[in-house]
């Protein structure tokens, strides 16, 4: 299909469909934003699941559409740029699925393929415990199969986003009593709602609560609700990790953009553009933004063949989360003391709250899905081959 | 959406280059080996590979040029290449006329000829920078003024020269001999040996009606296009360099045992040689991104102009990283003048005055974003 006409496709639904009962959902959810209109934005998932834009690169096999990267990235820089909302199942669509495919027996691509596709079920990560954030491997939550085969749970998990919203989590547990590191681990995939389990919320600064402790306590899942072999279980996880860098990359970019608009039409209207400190710091934001979309299209586009090492793939979570948070900083800057008033929930107040989310929610960045300090481990490491400590 | 995927030719053309200026590099050795190093340069063809193949060319263009700019950079070779390719070329492809294009591109594709760009100072093209002044002498042109700092000002055989025309034409590009009478040329001390500048004086330098080379009227805009894309070839230039100082870095401190342990183990050299790699990358990105989008004919003369400013922000500002930290990491040694560290140090010092400073050019961009109606 030609990229203009399925561009103009999609523009065209979002149009018709972001309207109504959901206009409110424009540019609201995602990280930050979490606690806007959970409900009616999971009735958006299937609003768009029924439309078709779920799975869009998934193979048609597995209920997708099987469309170039082009596609899919045009697909998510007109979501955006339409205002679509934080997607809530993002976790299921382009983390879970993409292994089940790889990764996941047939049976388990019948059973939870289609819940994803269709906006039923949603999914939680359940990787980070108290005793392993940077040091993932020290994982400590058990798990063991009864005499009838169904496995169970034992342990913590923390800084679990969307658990409260979703319906199953996939787990990485210590299955091997004894094991150390990323021997003995498997994963696992855990119904939420059950006896076993306790979800409490995680009140972050920003006041909202997006992420949780959940608790296993004899927790159970059925014997064939594993991905891989038991023990096989950190492969799993780091093959996962590898598609948190898909093409969804391009869609964070349109959002930032939007950011930088607001900060801008911020600017003006408060009279800091004629700051020429504020001037240069914000003809950097657009400068940094430009070197995130070209190293975002150099990782989604360069030959593969030449190299092993994806450079442009390694500094990409770096150099995107130090870039947010350092335009959150501008942007409370360019709002001057108006930024010390909580922004309400009202239409007028959009821009204020979505710079302000970003200033306070932006601390986040640099610390999820690996700190500053291990992206600088991992690039010296593995992209300039500088020996471990 | 352009790609920024290299293929195959270009992937073999950017390791023929590394291969070659790794056994010619020349900032080390005596300035006569600079001929020979240019020879073969233009032996290869290299000389034109921006150039129309009606002017004798290879017809390739922006990004093949980034790549051996990003080479050169990385080498330090000290060449016409930037003078006579980047900079005279660029004006000529950009702010001449048909007949003059076909008239001069050829010798400088081949390579037979080496030339200079004479702007405004730090090679600024706004008319109001100009500091060279031309007036109608009969048929022909006189020019007069003086260019404080001429790169390759001592070396280069001709120069195409941006001048104010005195009685509101506008401005005029004109080439002028380096040997051309009432013109004195004043070599300079420069701080970086790779990039030699004089100090040139027109003191009423006569010249005929073909040496004035423009369409009028056409003469400003096509030199700030040709100004947008030398900057864009400088930050491919500044890339290298940033790289080399890296390499030049993690080499170095894999070696250098304290505490019974190389210097490379420690946390804190590793963390700041990963953040020389982050600004590689990212300006190395945008470098690619741009040359690709000026080899597709996508950009318009504002956009051009921004996104060259953001590759050469970006550029300017890895590579003065790097070169500070490849000194620091370096410990004594990198203040030496043995170790190549300092080499880069001056280059990207060099490099951050021309062509637009980063300031500069920030502030061109908050025009853009901020000041529209």
């Amino acid at each position: 299909m030609d990229e203009s006409t399925f561009r103009k496709e999609v523009a065209d639904w979002m149009a018709a469909r972001l309207s109504g009962r959901f206009a409110c959902l424009k540019h609201r959810g995602g990280p930050g934003d979490e606690e806007a209109w959970p409900a009616l934005r999971k009735e958006w998932e299937q609003e768009m699941a029924a439309g078709g834009w779920v799975g869009l690169g998934w193979p048609q096999a597995h209920g997708g559409r099987d469309l170039p990267l082009a596609l899919q990235l045009a697909f998510h820089e007109e979501y955006v740029r339409a205002g679509g909302p934080g997607r809530i199942g993002h976790i299921g669509e382009t983390l879970l699925a993409p292994t089940l495919i790889a990764l996941g027996t047939p049976e388990l691509q019948r059973r939870f393929l289609p819940g994803i596709r269709e906006g039923r079920e949603y999914w939680a990560q359940g990787y980070s415990e108290p005793g392993a954030g940077s040091d993932l491997a020290a994982i400590t939550t058990r798990c063991w199969q009864d005499e009838d085969g169904n496995w169970r749970l034992q342990g913590q998990k923390v800084w679990t986003s969307l658990a409260h919203e979703s319906d199953w989590i996939f787990v990485l547990a210590r299955s091997t009593p004894g094991s150390a590191g990323r021997e003995g681990l498997s994963f696992l995939l855990v119904p939420l709602d059950q006896p076993g389990i306790e979800i409490h919320p995680i009140r972050q600064m920003t006041g909202e609560a997006e992420f949780n402790s959940v608790f296993f306590d004899g927790a159970v899942t059925d014997a064939d609700c594993i991905v891989g072999k038991p023990g096989e279980g950190w492969k799993v996880a780091m093959a996962l990790l590898g598609f948190e860098r898909g093409v969804s990359t391009l869609g964070q970019q349109m959002h930032f953009s939007h950011e930088l608009q607001l900060l801008i039409d911020a600017a003006r209207a408060n009279g800091a553009a004629r700051d020429p400190v504020i001037r240069q710091r914000i003809a950097d934001a657009w400068i940094g933004l430009r070197g995130l979309r070209d190293n975002g299209l150099r990782m989604l586009e360069e030959d593969t063949g030449s190299t092993t090492v994806r450079p442009e793939a390694l500094i990409y979570k770096y150099a995107w989360s130090n870039w947010h948070r350092a335009l959150g900083e501008l942007a409370m800057d360019v709002i001057g003391v108006a930024g010390d008033v909580r922004a309400g929930e009202d239409a007028g107040s959009d821009a204020l709250r979505r710079l302000q989310q970003v200033f306070f929610f932006s601390r986040a960045d640099t610390i999820y899905a690996g700190t500053n300090e291990i992206q600088l481990n991992i690039i010296a490491e593995r992209g300039l081959g500088m020996p471990r400590g | 959406m352009s790609s920024l995927a290299l293929n195959d030719e270009q992937r073999a053309l950017r390791e023929t280059v590394a291969d070659f200026l790794a056994g010619h590099g020349n900032a080390r050795k005596e300035a006569d080996s600079d001929a020979g190093l240019w020879r073969s340069i233009a032996e290869l063809g290299w000389a034109a590979v921006q150039v129309p193949e009606e002017f004798g060319g290879l017809g390739l263009g922006a990004v093949e040029l980034a790549l051996l700019m990003e080479e050169m950079g990385r080498s330090l070779a000290r060449t016409p290449f930037f003078a006579t390719v980047v900079l005279a070329q660029g004006a000529l492809l950009h702010a001449a006329g048909e007949a003059a294009r076909q008239r001069c591109l050829p010798a400088l594709a081949e390579g037979t000829r080496s030339a200079t760009l004479i702007l405004g100072p730090g090679l600024d093209a706004r008319a109001g920078s100009l500091t060279l002044h031309a007036r109608r002498d009969g048929e022909g042109w006189r020019l007069e003024g003086e260019s404080a700092q001429v790169l390759d000002g001592s070396s280069a055989e001709l120069a195409y020269v941006a001048a104010r025309v005195e009685g509101g034409d506008g401005v005029a590009l004109f080439e002028v001999p380096a040997d051309a009478a009432g013109l004195q040329r004043t070599a300079l001390e420069v701080w970086d040996l790779t990039r030699p500048q004089a100090h040139w004086r027109f003191a009423g330098v006569s010249l005929d009606a073909a040496a004035r080379l423009d369409v009028p009227g056409s003469a400003a805009a096509g030199l700030a296009r040709a100004q947008a894309l030398a900057m864009l070839q400088l930050a491919a230039e500044q890339v290298g360099g940033a790289a080399q100082c890296l390499a030049l870095t993690t080499a170095y401190t894999a070696e250098r045992v304290q505490f019974g342990r190389a210097v490379a183990s420690f946390q804190a050299v590793k963390h700041r040689c990963a953040e020389m790699m982050v600004r590689i990358e990212t300006a190395r990105s945008v470098v690619r991104g741009v040359a690709a989008r000026v080899a597709a004919a996508s950009l318009d003369d504002a956009a051009l102009a921004a996104e060259a400013a953001a590759a050469r922000v970006l550029a300017t500002e890895a590579y003065r990283y790097c070169a500070q930290e490849a000194i620091q990491l370096h410990g004594g040694v990198g203040f030496t003048w043995e170790y190549d560290p300092q080499m880069h140090f001056k280059r990207a010092q060099w490099a951050s005055q021309w062509l637009g400073t980063p300031r500069l050019l920030r502030e061109a961009l908050a025009a853009q974003l901020l000041d529209a109606a």
